[in-house]
């Protein structure tokens, strides 16, 4: 038992800090992609994340009578939501709809940042997603930006202010897992403020990858909503991302060519 | 007098403010953010902005999306 609570715990201590709040978990999910409204809340709910992301679309009008809202599933009195920008190819739209956001959810000002160039690969538009960042900074927002696995952007936008940088580990809902880890690591190596990998991830390995290699968290949601069993994956997420997270914590044996007994060779008696 | 609705051609009876037509569109109780002509109107103002001839209005809410 008590070699059990000297560890160092990734739960209880170990937080991850975003704009000024502590997060025990360092997975954030998306609700898209779900059958309908009950799924996203379980596998929200099974994948214990604190930080949800949410799109800002037209209302339908006169078609939704009745129809469940997703904040009635996702209150946002428990989860921290996160609008984002999703669908933005230009830093205009971008912005405009972190002002929706912010009305909408009653001067909130955490959004998640993201600027597409082109809908073939849904790579970042790194030039429209600086230009939209910086008008953000300046009407006070706290912008978590999605950007490319690229050490010199995730600088600048670090620079500009965000309170988090989030390179993607490839393009989005590819599921091809980390595509780069040694820019991963060089932004993470780099970073003062969290870096979370985000978009691209499969599987729970792939998360747990991310968590070894020094990543704050990770932000996922097709590979979850996409799995043919989502609540069984988003509690496997889970425990990638924890589990990578303690690796890291723990500090890992280095990698060698040859091997290493590990029974002693003194008192051997043949 | 025609304004445009999340798109759509509507006609109203004038004077209109924003809040009757959001009533008369059932979002009353909705958890909803509104652009009249690309502008952000509070809702503490729903009441007393009146509507005009051609403005363009955007209703929009929270929906299942978001991250990849």
């Amino acid at each position: 038992m008590s070699t059990v609570m000297q560890r160092p715990a990734a739960s209880a201590e170990d937080q991850l800090v975003i704009a000024g709040k502590s997060y025990h978990s360092r997975l954030l999910v998306g609700t898209g992609k779900y059958k309908d409204m009950e799924e996203t809340r379980q596998a929200t709910e099974a994948s214990g994340a604190q930080i949800v992301t949410v799109a800002i679309r037209r209302t339908n009008i006169g078609q939704n009578e009745g129809e469940p809202n997703l904040l009635d599933v996702i209150p946002p009195q428990r989860y921290t939501l996160l609008p984002n920008t999703a669908g933005c190819y230009t830093a205009k739209d971008a912005v405009r709809t972190c002002l929706l956001a912010r009305e909408l959810l009653d001067g909130h000002s955490l959004v998640k940042l993201e600027v597409l160039g082109d809908e073939k690969t849904l790579f970042p538009d790194v030039e429209q997603t600086l230009e939209a960042c910086a008008v953000l900074v300046k009407e006070g927002f706290d912008v978590m930006v999605y950007t490319n696995d690229d050490p010199i952007a995730a600088r600048r936008f670090e620079d500009m202010g965000c309170v988090a940088v989030m390179p993607l580990a490839a393009p989005i809902g590819s599921g091809l897992g980390i595509r780069n880890p040694y820019n991963i690591l060089t932004i993470v190596e780099n970073a003062s403020v969290p870096v979370l990998v985000d978009a691209g991830v499969g599987t729970a390995s792939d998360a747990a990858l991310a968590m070894e290699l020094g990543c704050d968290g990770v932000l996922m949601n097709t590979a979850i909503a996409g799995a043919q069993n989502p609540v069984l994956m988003a509690a496997a997420m889970k425990k990638g991302v924890e589990a990578g997270r303690e690796a890291y914590l723990a500090g890992r044996i280095p990698k060698k060519r040859f091997a290493n007994a590990s029974s002693p060779i003194e008192g051997v008696f043949f | 007098m025609n304004v445009r609705v999340n798109g759509e051609t509507r006609q109203l009876q004038e004077p209109c403010t924003l809040a009757q037509l959001i009533e008369t569109l059932g979002l009353a109780d909705k958890r909803i953010a509104v652009e009249v002509n690309h502008e952000i109107i509070p809702r503490s103002r729903y009441a007393t902005h009146l509507l005009a001839e051609g403005d363009k209005i955007e209703v929009v809410h929270a929906i299942g999306g978001g991250a990849h």
